[in-house]
């Protein structure tokens, strides 16, 4: 059995069994780290990617419901970390422990591609399903606002 | 009391890492991948905090995790301040295990109590100084001119007639003069780097994915496994039948090992479905009667007949400043258990190969985990090599060593590189957990209602007797943390009586300070509402000799608009600690919400932290501290049924999410004292603020966290 799909544009090819979760297919199988393991309850929010780009926690979508389908992972937000989020969490210094960050950045991201001027309540429906045990909350409110600004203007 | 507490722990931690090895490592262990030591004869390490190439290539050891407070870019600051290297010139590298690397305000290599700058402070400001002044000697030596003449900037030594040598060429040279003893620091106004905001090191591989956690190490030939543990801490396996899981698909090994049995796959997920098809027979062991409301009850009543411990020495006469009071006032406080559950699950990563082990993986205690597994597997500490990585969240969870000598029992087992993650319901139900607290207060007010004596009584458990073998009826500092406030008060008398519960305990960000903070500042607010005064000011009045706690004090109080009108249903409350050297005031502003759960509005905070290395990195820890604490007083803790923890998971254990999170208002006071911890006092301050702000607004004093919308609706 294998299942084909894109990862980051690229096309791949699973061999774990279909029930696994996507989380551990991108983990272990294809060994894009970045997308991380929290609580593989849906919980916390640490593994979230995109499909077909929309936000989904990978730790509870079954490898056989990607099948033809676009992945996105943190690794694929932008070529060299220039997607205005990524810019904005480097200058709001957001990151502590950095664990929770690229489930954050995904939510985020989402978030920002169907609304680039959310307001604070926009922000918490979108992401009060990621949890950050440092406490990140302000400065990536701070920075999802800043990264939604620069959008604007480039558009 | 801040003295005597430091002087204590230093001793009995000195003497209790000794005993863990590996204490006696002179040199830095090879490192594993691309490290710097790899390129023998390219590398020379002047002291062994500076590892200079000759291409000019820099490399910066730090002897603390980084667990997201920051310290790889903190203690690189230090260093390179009186290298006179910028940052974006030098690489941060995890130190291995070594003598050198011990934090001398806890006796071994230990990231936690807030230490990482207080330690740091001067001595990484010296061992970056150090080599800058062999870099001198060793340019001068080379030109023939004295090295008063010479100046050492930005990577280069420079002299008369425009000559120039950067570090990488005189690096080989400087690693072989004598290392100075006394090198001259820099007076502090003439700092380039420590003090100003600066931008952390790890921040851009944490916005990309690439930044390494435990979780991440891939070896090669490495197998991955899931361990079954008892469902009641420190229970033993009897004996399992592991046929269905042996017959999984990727399943390698099933193996016993002393806490349990592990299944080991060629995937992680396959170790883990095979894993939760064991059927293990268990001896549930000595905890497996035990509830949580037992433990606090046992707790109270030691609190009613143990022989207690004198924190401090009394002053006054408290017996008669009681009876001769106005008015005496009492008050009890109680604490549940709470868990660490960083995001990032247990795990890590072994490979031991004959006498020699490998352990990569993330740890708050280079030197636990080398002894730990030395005992457990029978090998010398010099043979195992760690390599710390990013941490996934601390918290003081990562100070305990179970995983670590799990995955390295694994790997001796199967005789293959071996990764063990739990799951997180793993996580929940086998954490060292903050222990259970009864806090009892007396005080005695006089006519004018001001407090002429003050009775405080803690029971608690040790987590410093199981951690470090603490002895029997001695005072725990790490229990007696925050008892003694500032406030001048002529009677007074502070108790400690220690009482094990049976149940795991372990250290808990800020530790001690949680539980005595919210008895202490909590009763400062009773004994205003007694006098019928206002809480900061009765507060303020007490503290006329005690200016640095009179100014963090004002200053939030100022700042948070302390005593102005407030928006209808919302009410501020007040806390004041000194802990880890750094005085901390907040002022919490709340409201009910349409369920009855309390809101936080906004969080004021000033803080007098000393002199501050990265003052960014401040603000953030403060921020953190603030969430982390509000989640205990208001939302979370761990219960335990038949020695079972009841939250196996973020559902019924919920730090504080996004919508939740309140402003943070921070107020930096300048300073030139000596620095003080930031990582935790926070996280202390905010829960006493917070209940000072409840009683305030619905008339109801909670003694007990969390305050929930049910805790409220019942009082």
């Amino acid at each position: 059995m294998s299942v084909q799909f894109k990862v980051n544009g690229k096309p791949v090819t699973a061999h774990a069994e279909t029930d696994t979760p996507l989380l551990w297919v991108i983990r272990d199988e294809l060994g894009l780290t970045g997308t991380k393991f929290g609580c593989g309850a849906a919980l916390c929010g640490a593994c979230t990617v995109h499909i077909d780009g929309k936000p989904a926690r990978s730790c509870q979508t079954q490898l056989s419901s990607v099948a033809g389908k676009q992945v996105t992972t943190v690794e694929g937000l932008s070529k060299t970390a220039e997607h205005p989020l990524q810019v904005a969490w480097i200058k709001h210094e957001v990151p502590q422990c950095g664990y929770c960050q690229s489930g954050q950045l995904m939510s985020a991201a989402a978030l920002l591609a169907r609304n680039s001027n959310p307001s604070d309540a926009d922000i918490d429906a979108a992401m009060s399903g990621n949890l950050c045990r440092c406490g990140t909350y302000n400065r990536m409110r701070a920075a999802i606002k800043d990264a939604g600004a620069m959008m604007r203007h480039k558009a | 009391m801040s003295m005597q507490v430091t002087t204590s722990r230093r001793s009995f931690l000195k003497g209790s890492a000794a005993l863990s090895g590996g204490l006696m490592l002179g040199v830095s262990l090879p490192l594993l991948q691309g490290g710097p030591a790899l390129a023998a004869g390219t590398v020379h390490t002047p002291n062994a905090w500076v590892h200079i190439a000759d291409d000019n290539r820099i490399t910066l050891m730090v002897a603390r995790s980084e667990m997201g407070q920051g310290v790889y870019t903190s203690m690189s600051m230090l260093l390179a301040e009186e290298l006179n290297v910028g940052l974006q010139q030098v690489r941060v590298e995890a130190a291995p295990p070594a003598a050198v690397y011990v934090n001398a305000l806890l006796g071994a290599q230990i990231t936690g109590g807030s230490t990482s700058v207080r330690d740091g402070w001067e001595k990484l400001r010296v061992a970056g100084a150090q080599v800058r002044e062999m870099l001198v000697q060793a340019a001068a030596d080379q030109w023939g001119v004295d090295a008063s003449s010479l100046q050492a900037s930005n990577g280069q030594v420079s002299g008369p007639g425009g000559r120039k040598a950067s570090y990488g060429q005189l690096a080989e040279a400087a690693s072989r003069l004598p290392v100075p003893e006394k090198p001259q620091l820099k007076d502090p106004k003439d700092f380039r780097l420590v003090g100003k905001r600066t931008a952390r090191v790890d921040t851009p591989a944490k916005v990309d994915g690439s930044a390494q956690f435990g979780i991440d190490v891939v070896l090669p030939g490495m197998v991955y496994a899931a361990l079954a543990q008892c469902p009641v801490i420190g229970g033993k396996v009897q004996g399992f039948d592991a046929t269905e899981a042996k017959g999984m698909p990727g399943v390698l090994e099933v193996v016993q090992i002393s806490d349990g049995v592990a299944v080991v796959a060629d995937s992680w997920w396959r170790a883990r479905k095979a894993r939760d098809t064991l059927k293990i027979q268990w001896d549930e062991g000595p905890v497996a009667l035990l509830s949580s409301e037992g433990m606090i009850d046992a707790t109270r009543a030691a609190a009613a007949s143990a022989t207690p411990i004198e924190i401090s020495k009394p002053r006054g006469d408290v017996a008669a400043a009681l009876q001769s009071a106005a008015k005496v006032i009492e008050a009890e406080y109680v604490q549940p258990l709470q868990a660490h559950v960083p995001l990032e699950p247990m795990n890590f990563t072994a490979h031991v190969q004959g006498d020699q082990v490998l352990l990569l993986g993330p740890t708050q205690f280079q030197q636990g985990a080398q002894g730990a597994v030395a005992a457990a597997l029978g090998v010398k500490p010099e043979a195992i090599t760690l390599k710390t990585t990013y941490l996934g969240g601390g918290f003081g969870r990562r100070l305990e060593l179970d995983f670590i000598v799990q995955a390295a029992q694994i790997s001796k087992a199967v005789g293959k590189p071996v990764k063990l993650v739990w799951t997180r319901e793993d996580d929940f139900t086998h954490d060292f957990y903050r222990p259970v607290a009864v806090n009892q207060l007396k005080a005695g007010l006089d006519a004018a209602g001001k407090p002429v004596a003050v009775q405080f009584k803690v029971a608690s458990q040790s987590v410093t007797q199981r951690a470090f073998g603490l002895p029997a009826n001695t005072l725990d500092p790490f229990m007696a943390e925050a008892s003694v406030p500032a406030y001048d008060i002529p009677n007074t008398r502070h108790d400690l009586v220690i009482h094990d519960t049976g149940y795991r305990v372990g250290y808990w960000r800020a530790v001690s300070h949680n539980m005595n903070a919210f008895a202490n500042e909590s009763f400062m607010d009773e004994l205003a509402a007694a006098a019928g005064q206002d809480p900061y000011q009765y507060r303020l009045a007490l503290l006329q000799d005690k200016p640095r706690f009179a100014n963090v004090l004002k200053l939030a109080a100022e700042k948070a608009g302390w005593g102005r009108p407030l928006p209808k249903g919302h009410a501020r409350g007040i806390a004041l600690m000194e802990g880890y050297d750094t005085h901390m005031a907040q002022v919490a502003e709340i409201s009910l919400d349409e369920h009855g759960n309390v809101k936080v509005h906004r969080v004021t905070v000033a803080v007098d932290a000393g002199h501050l290395v990265n003052p960014d990195t401040v603000e953030a820890q403060i921020q953190s501290g603030v969430m982390f604490g509000i989640g205990a007083a208001l939302k979370h803790q761990i219960t335990v049924e038949a020695g079972r923890v009841q939250q196996t998971n973020y559902d019924r254990f919920q730090p504080v999410r996004m919508y939740e999170a309140p402003r943070v208002d921070i107020v930096l006071v300048p300073s030139t004292e000596k620095p003080g911890g930031i990582g935790e006092p926070a996280t202390a301050v905010v829960g006493p603020a917070i209940a000072n702000a409840v009683a305030t607004l619905t008339g109801k004093r909670i003694r007990r966290l969390p305050i929930t919308a049910e805790v409220l609706s019942r009082a």
